[in-house]
Formats: structure tokens, C-alpha cells, sequence
């Protein structure tokens, strides 16, 4: 057990040194100490409670997406059967989207086998999945239903993209290095560091940006649009507050209008004429073209601009809007209208996010938890100092010197690994350093103990480190235990705390029990002491 | 040089005689913990209740007004019941507000009274800076809830699963039990005191699973081991034998682990509080519990030193036996 070969100790110095050589950069970040640039400079990150920033958990509605999934369906499903040329027109009728299911009626029963061949291609997605089913119901009622496995691709779909959109939103804030991760199947974690003012974030992420164009349905009765009954194919969207007629809705037909994703350009503006902002947007070639054609169809007619479901203004195609270009008014100040050129550049989000979770730390208070926390941290490893080399003598200081190499080597290996230091974190590290010690008291002790039986001094050592090492690796074990289950539990800031105290238990085994029985070993070599003041 | 010796050698304190009262005041204890967390309940933070806290600094001021938030605030429509209270430096609140079933799932609701309660606290008190918001929607905080329980209960079974695979099975109940005491009365400190509770306590009491453990380890292992080398002792006093011949440890231990914890609890941030003060509680309670209930336990629930007697052996034995009737 006291045996180390010269490989053996080449070996753990070398191990040590270098953990500990990596906690050089974070301990220096604070100095004037400049680490030549050739050496790699591991650095720990610090958490949002330390740093300051925002963290904001975002959660999509699956229903959502199934609800605009059934929608477009109706649209293909419409397009498909109506076919190329007229007399091969499918014709269908009372169309219905109830229960997440869309079915509709073959006006000829003749007609089934021929659709369900038509449909057939469409039901399936790029993957190998199957996306949809197709059944029909007495003879001429076909209905599609959505599969699971297609249901969780679209979510799926929706949310990866929902990440790259939000990320081209934050990125345009010029913030500096934000984190986006998915977590768990509808939710997205946004942690923007050192933002003062989150509400600018918010307001972005809170934008689906979903524009749309459709023709105003002038044959709706007022009075009944205003009692949200709508004529058929057609439906009741209000208007949008920051509008002049906030407070009352607007009736468009459901289908036929266009969608305003395909844009190549956003930009905030004024109008010409009454200097009121506005957002001028550029469609790309094939948006300009269906915006051009929808526009020739109906000169002269009221069309809706919809953003998110709200209408902002309804102006009038007063001629063919060819160049692909538009303007979109509808009372913006210039920042609401900066936003939305911004959510529009950077594309509609697939899905609305809500923010279900929202922590923000002002960057001062981090600052000073950092102070406090090394405060505490420096006068209460003093203590533990002091109680050891008090009660175990040399014992201690070996014990003294694998508290340091412990401390050294946790927060090297936690830049090494690039984790995260959070406020609880700085609390895992008094916690690491008040327990690491336990492991020699508990060897101190038992040598100590061996020595009262009347043990020779090798004989003593040898056997306190043999013995005590049983209690030594179960107590880290059920501490290892607790903090996987901590760390599964937490999230951020707990998670810190977490990361530390795991580290720390393998960290503290090494320092003080290897490397503490190679320096005792040492000294039992060379000073071949008869008894032992312990 | 002296060295210092906070235990001296060789004590012999019976400690298992006063076993019974002990136990009957632990489970009384354990008994009031749960009662006081189901009448009076725990003061749930934001991570649990969900709604909205706000931290804020009064720059330049010796006193945050608390008396003068609690009228400015609670007069605020948007507010009910508003727990404004000083954290950390006298010039420090944090106000803390429910958020009202109209806000759930509604961010700008969120935002709205963030910026209400701001303006209020800014109205007279221009320097007021506003170190951080925290905000939680019911869903969030109604999940944090169950996988906290999940958490608590998971790590304790686990632990008490390995330790019945070192041990026997008799270690593992009698680890298991002093660790629902030592949750229990933690749980229940929270409760009567009426601290807060949040996301950072549940850390805290899953380290104290771990940390509390370590003690009841070091008697368990020197309980195994005097089994084996004391066969014919009686079992109380060889478990005071064993209690006594770890008490340095147990002492040692705890001790460093508190002059560690102290100055982070007198010096440290103040949002750590609450989570230096709950380990540090469960500090204590981990202690008395290795001695007083993870000890005593093992004679009611019949440990003997044939536990321990190798399996080879008692193999050998029936084998001998078999024969020997043959």
C-alpha cells in the first residue's frame, strides 16, 4: 500500500499538476496576469446568476401544430382533387376539421376510388413515416386522419425551426452569445447573457410573425360580423389594437389568401405621405408571384393584412401590385415597427411560443455574490485549515496541501469540461472543501487508532489507509448517488451545484487519499520515524 | 506540539441506554414535522407557487421603504397580496406577487405587472435599480413540485438500496429511516418557521441525503466489523462500543463541514441563504440521527453476527450438519 514507484508518482504529479495548471486561466481572468496565447486557456463559464441575463423557457402548443397541419391539408386536399383540367374535377362538400380530423364528402360515390388514389401521394411525407390515414365512411364520406408518428414529426419540424427563427431574432439584437437548446419535446430554453433589458427579447420571442393576406369578404353583414357569426368559407378575425378600429373585427374568406413566409426582406419605414412608420417588405420571386396574381384578381377589392391573428389594416388593391413589394401600415410606433421587420426578416415562428418561465439577474448582483462567496469561501477553508493541522499535526498539513491540489484540480476540471459555475455552485465548493477533509480525518483517525493497539508506525499507516478507505468510498458512493439524482432533478442554477459537488467527490477521493498516502509514504522513507505524533 | 483532541481517547458514554426516550421523541418530532407541513404548509417561493418575484436595490438609501412598498404596491390593481420583505443588505427588498389566473400562459399579463410594480417603487425613489425577476407559471412550478417529491424519494431509496448491498438489509432500513427523520425535520423547520421554500432547499436536503449518510456509514462500518470480531458481545453494548469508537469521527467530520459552512452562512450572498442555513440544519440533524436512530434501530430490527459470518462457511456447516445425520 506505501509502495510508489517512481513511474507511479511521475504519474499522479503529473496528473495533478496539469488538472491544477487548468484552473490558472479562471483564477488569473481577474489579474493582469496574461497566460501566453500559445497554451490552451480553459476558462469556467459563469452561470446567469452570476454573469447576469435573462433565461427564458418557451413552450410551444402541439395543438397548434395540429390544428395548421389539418388546415393545410384542406387547402392540398382542395387543390389535388380539383385537378388540372376541368372535366377530372373531384367535386366535394361539407368540409369538416372537427376532432382533429378532416373529412369531407364525395359528391359522386364514384368518385371515392379515383381520389383515394389522387390523395394517396399527398399523405405521406418526405420520411418513411406514414403521415396520414385515409378511411371513408359510408361509401362517400373520406376521412384523414393525422398519425401519431406524423403528428410528432410536424412538432418536431416545428420546433427545430422555431430554434433557428428565434435564434436569427436574438442574433439581430447583437446580444453576444446566446444559448438555445430544446428541452423535452416542446420546450426551448433561451439563456442571453448580460442583457439589460429583457423586454425587447420578450417582446421578439413573444412575435409569431405570422403574416398573412387575405380578401376582406364584403358580402358579410356588419352587424353579424360583429356578433363573430361569419358567412360560410369564410371567417371573423378582430382587430389589432395599436389599429384605428381596435375593438371590432373584420370578416375574410378562409381560403385563397397567401401566406407572407416566402419574404426576402423586411424594413422598417415611413410612409411617404403621412410619415407614419410603417414595414416594407420584399417578397421573393414566387411569394411576388402569387402576391401579383391575388392582387390582379382583385383590384378594387378590400384585402386584410393579418399579423398573428389580428388584423392591421385593411387596404384596397387599388392596382396589380407587381414588383413584389408591399407596405404594411397599421398604427406602428417606429419600435413596434422595427420588431416586426426583425420577426419578419428573420421568418414566422411555426408554432406561438408562451413564456412559461422567466429569471433575470441585473449583471451587479453577480459581481457581488462572487465577492461575498470567495469571501466565505477563503475564511472558511482557513477554518477547516486550522481544526486540521490543530488536531492531526503533519497529518493535517498533508491534508492542508490535498485541500488546496483539491480545490485546484475541481475548478480546473470544470473549465477543462467547460461547465457552468452558478451561484450554488460557489456553495458546492465550501460544501467540497468542508467534506474532502473528511476522508483523512477518517484515515488520521484510525492510525491513530491502529497505533493505540500497538501497531508499528508502517504497519499503522498502512492499515489506517486500508481500513478506513471502506467507509471512505461508501460515503462518496451514496453522495454520488444523491447528486446524479440532483442533477437530473435541476435545472440551471441547482444544476451548478450539482456539477460541483460530483466533480468534487472524485476530485477529494484522489487529493486526499492518493496523493495524501504518496506524501506520507515519502516521509515514512525518509524520516523513518519511531512513533508518530497523532 | 499538543494536538488538539475535542473528543478524548477511549470514552464509554452509554448511549444506546436512553434509546427509547430518544426514539419516541424522534418519531414525536418526525410526527410534528409532516403536521406542521400539512396545517400550516410550506412557505412555497416562486419555483413552487409560481407568480413573480422581484429583488430590488434602493441605491443610495441606508433603509428600503417596506413600509411605504407595502402600501404603494398593494395599491397597484393588478397586485394581491404582495409578500414584500428585506433580502439581504437593509437596502434590499424582494416583493413577491401571485400571479392571477388571467397570466397563466400570458406573458405580456407578466410583463405588465413587472413594469407596474417597477414604476411604483421608482415613484419617490428615482435610484431604485432592480437586480432581478423572477417569474413562474403555475404549469412550471406545479412540475417543479412532483419532480422534487420524485427526486427526494428516488435518492433516498437509492441510497438505502446500496446500502443494503454493502451491508444487510437491516443497515439499509435503519439508513433509509435516518433519512426520512433527517428530511422530515427539515421539512418540517421549513414549515413551522416558515421560510421559504424553493428549488435551491430541494438541493440542499438532497445533499443532506448524501453528507448525512456519511456519518451513519462510518458507525455502520465499524458496527460490521466489531460483529465479526466480537461474536459473543451483547448487542447494545456493542453497538455503544462501536458508537464510541467512531465519536471522533462523527465529531471531526460534522465539525469541519460546519466551520466550512458557517462563514457562507454569516458572509456569503444572500440569495445562498436559504440553502447554507437548510444544509447546515440537516448538518445537525444528520448527526443526532446516525447516533440516535440509524444505531438503535438495528437491535429492534434483530442484527447478529451470524449477518456477517461468510456464506461459505454457514454452507460448510449445513453441509457437515447433513452429513453428520446421514
Amino acid at each position: 500500500m506505501l509502495d510508489f514507484p517512481t513511474w507511479k508518482k511521475i504519474w499522479l504529479w503529473g496528473l495533478t499538476l496539469i488538472a491544477a495548471a487548468a484552473a490558472l486561466p479562471t483564477l488569473l481572468a481577474s489579474t493582469n496576469i496574461d497566460i501566453p496565447d500559445f497554451l490552451p486557456q480553459p476558462t469556467v463559464n459563469l452561470g446567469l446568476d452570476l454573469a447576469g441575463g435573462s433565461h427564458i423557457l418557451l413552450e410551444a402548443d402541439p395543438a397548434q401544430v395540429a390544428a395548421q397541419r389539418l388546415e393545410n391539408m384542406e387547402e392540398t386536399v382542395r387543390t389535388t382533387l380539383r385537378g388540372s383540367v376541368p372535366e377530372n374535377r373531384i367535386r366535394i362538400g361539407d368540409v369538416s376539421t372537427a376532432n382533429g380530423e378532416l373529412s369531407f364528402m364525395v359528391d359522386n360515390p364514384a368518385d371515392v376510388d379515383r381520389a383515394r388514389e389522387l390523395l394517396l401521394p399527398v399523405m405521406n411525407g418526405t420520411g418513411l413515416v406514414r403521415e396520414w390515414d385515409l378511411r371513408v365512411e359510408d361509401g362517400q364520406q373520406m376521412i384523414l386522419a393525422p398519425t401519431g408518428d406524423g403528428l410528432d414529426t410536424a412538432v418536431d419540424q416545428a420546433m427545430e425551426t422555431a430554434i433557428e427563427v428565434i435564434r436569427r431574432r436574438i442574433d439581430s439584437l447583437g446580444t453576444r452569445e446566446p444559448t438555445i437548446i430544446r428541452q423535452g419535446d416542446t420546450r426551448i430554453v433561451v439563456q442571453v447573457p448580460g442583457l439589460d433589458d429583457p423586454d425587447q427579447l420578450k417582446a421578439l420571442l413573444g412575435q409569431t410573425a405570422q403574416l398573412e393576406f387575405k380578401m376582406v369578404d364584403q358580402s358579410a353583414l356588419p352587424s353579424d360580423v360583429q356578433q363573430g357569426i361569419a358567412p360560410l368559407g369564410s371567417e371573423i378575425f378582430p382587430y389589432a389594437e395599436s389599429s384605428q378600429f381596435a375593438g371590432t373585427s373584420v370578416a375574410v374568406r378562409r381560403l385563397g389568401g397567401i401566406r407572407g413566409d416566402s419574404l426576402i426582406n423586411a424594413q422598417q419605414s415611413f410612409d411617404p405621405q403621412t410619415n407614419e412608420p410603417v414595414v416594407s417588405i420584399t417578397f421573393d420571386q414566387q411569394g411576388g408571384q402569387r402576391f401579383a396574381q391575388l392582387s390582379t384578381q382583385n383590384v378594387g377589392r378590400l384585402f386584410a393584412i393579418i399579423l398573428d391573428g389580428n388584423v392591421l389594416s385593411t387596404p384596397v388593391f387599388n392596382e396589380p401590385i407587381l414588383g413584389g413589394k408591399a407596405q404594411i401600415s397599421g398604427g406602428f410606433t417606429t419600435e413596434t415597427a422595427n420588431n416586426l421587420a426583425i420577426s419578419l426578416r428573420s421568418g414566422a415562428l411555426p408554432v406561438d411560443l408562451s413564456v412559461i418561465e422567466e429569471r433575470t439577474v441585473g449583471p451587479d448582483l453577480g459581481a457581488d455574490s462572487i465577492r461575498k462567496g470567495m469571501l466565505a469561501m477563503l475564511i472558511g477553508s482557513a477554518a477547516v485549515i486550522a481544526l486540521m493541522i490543530a488536531s492531526y499535526g503533519r497529518f493535517g498539513v498533508y491534508a492542508t496541501i490535498a485541500l488546496v491540489f483539491n480545490v485546484m484540480i475541481l475548478l480546473g476540471i470544470m473549465a477543462g469540461l467547460n461547465t457552468t459555475l452558478t451561484l450554488p455552485g460557489i456553495a458546492g465548493f465550501v460544501l467540497t472543501i468542508g467534506a474532502a477533509v473528511d476522508a483523512n480525518v477518517l484515515i488520521n483517525e484510525r492510525i491513530r487508532e491502529e497505533r493505540k493497539r500497538g501497531r508499528r508506525v508502517v504497519a499503522a499507516v498502512e492499515n489506517g489507509y486500508k481500513e478506513a478507505s471502506r467507509a471512505i468510498y461508501d460515503a462518496n458512493i451514496t453522495n454520488f448517488i444523491a447528486g446524479v439524482l440532483l442533477f437530473m432533478f435541476g435545472t440551471g442554477p441547482v444544476r451548478g451545484f450539482a456539477v460541483v459537488l460530483v466533480i468534487g467527490l472524485f476530485t477529494s477521493v484522489f487529493t486526499a487519499v492518493v496523493l495524501t498516502r504518496m506524501w506520507v509514504a515519502g516521509w515514512l522513507r525518509n524520516a523513518r520515524p519511531n512513533d508518530l505524533s497523532l | 506540539m499538543r494536538l488538539l483532541k475535542l473528543v478524548p481517547d477511549d470514552t464509554n458514554i452509554k448511549f444506546l441506554k436512553l434509546r427509547i426516550p430518544f426514539f419516541v421523541v424522534s418519531l414525536l418530532l418526525i410526527a410534528a414535522s409532516w403536521a406542521a407541513v400539512f396545517t400550516q404548509g410550506l412557505n412555497y417561493g416562486v419555483d413552487f407557487a409560481g407568480g413573480q418575484e422581484i429583488r430590488a436595490t434602493f441605491v443610495g438609501e441606508a433603509e428600503a421603504p417596506v413600509a411605504e412598498l407595502r402600501q404603494t404596491v398593494s395599491a397597484l390593481e393588478v397586485v394581491e397580496d404582495p409578500v414584500i420583505q428585506r433580502f439581504g443588505e437593509p437596502n434590499q427588498v424582494s416583493i413577491r406577487v401571485k400571479l392571477p389566473a388571467e397570466a397563466e400562459g400570458q406573458p405580456e399579463f407578466a410583463a405588465m405587472m413587472t413594469e407596474q410594480i417597477t414604476a411604483a417603487m421608482r415613484d419617490g425613489h428615482p435610484e431604485v435599480r432592480i437586480d432581478g425577476v423572477d417569474s413562474v407559471s403555475g404549469k412550471v412550478s406545479g412540475e417543479f413540485r412532483n419532480d422534487a417529491a420524485l427526486a427526494l424519494v428516488a435518492a433516498m431509496l437509492a441510497v438505502a438500496i446500496y446500502i443494503w448491498i454493502r451491508f444487510e438489509w437491516q443497515f439499509g432500513a435503519g439508513a433509509l429511516f435516518a433519512l426520512f427523520h433527517d428530511v422530515s425535520l427539515t421539512l418540517g423547520m421549513f414549515a413551522i418557521f416558515q421560510l421559504e421554500f424553493s428549488l435551491q432547499i430541494i438541493a440542499a436536503i438532497l445533499a443532506i441525503i448524501g453528507y448525512s449518510l456519511n456519518d451513519t456509514i462510518v458507525v455502520y462500518d465499524r458496527i460490521r466489523e466489531n460483529l465479526k470480531k466480537f461474536r459473543k458481545m451483547d448487542l447494545t453494548d456493542l453497538l455503544d462500543l462501536s458508537v464510541n469508537e467512531t465519536l471522533a469521527r462523527t465529531v471531526m467530520t460534522s465539525l469541519t463541514l460546519f466551520v466550512a459552512l458557517l462563514p457562507l452562512l454569516i458572509f456569503g450572498p444572500a440569495s445562498l441563504f436559504g440553502l447554507v442555513a437548510a444544509i447546515t440544519l440537516g448538518l445537525f440533524i444528520g448527526t443526532y440521527s446516525s447516533v440516535y436512530m440509524a444505531a438503535p434501530i438495528l437491535i429492534w430490527l434483530g442484527v447478529t453476527s451470524d449477518s456477517f459470518v461468510p456464506q461459505e462457511s454457514a454452507a460448510d456447516l449445513q453441509e457437515k450438519k447433513a452429513r453428520g445425520l446421514t
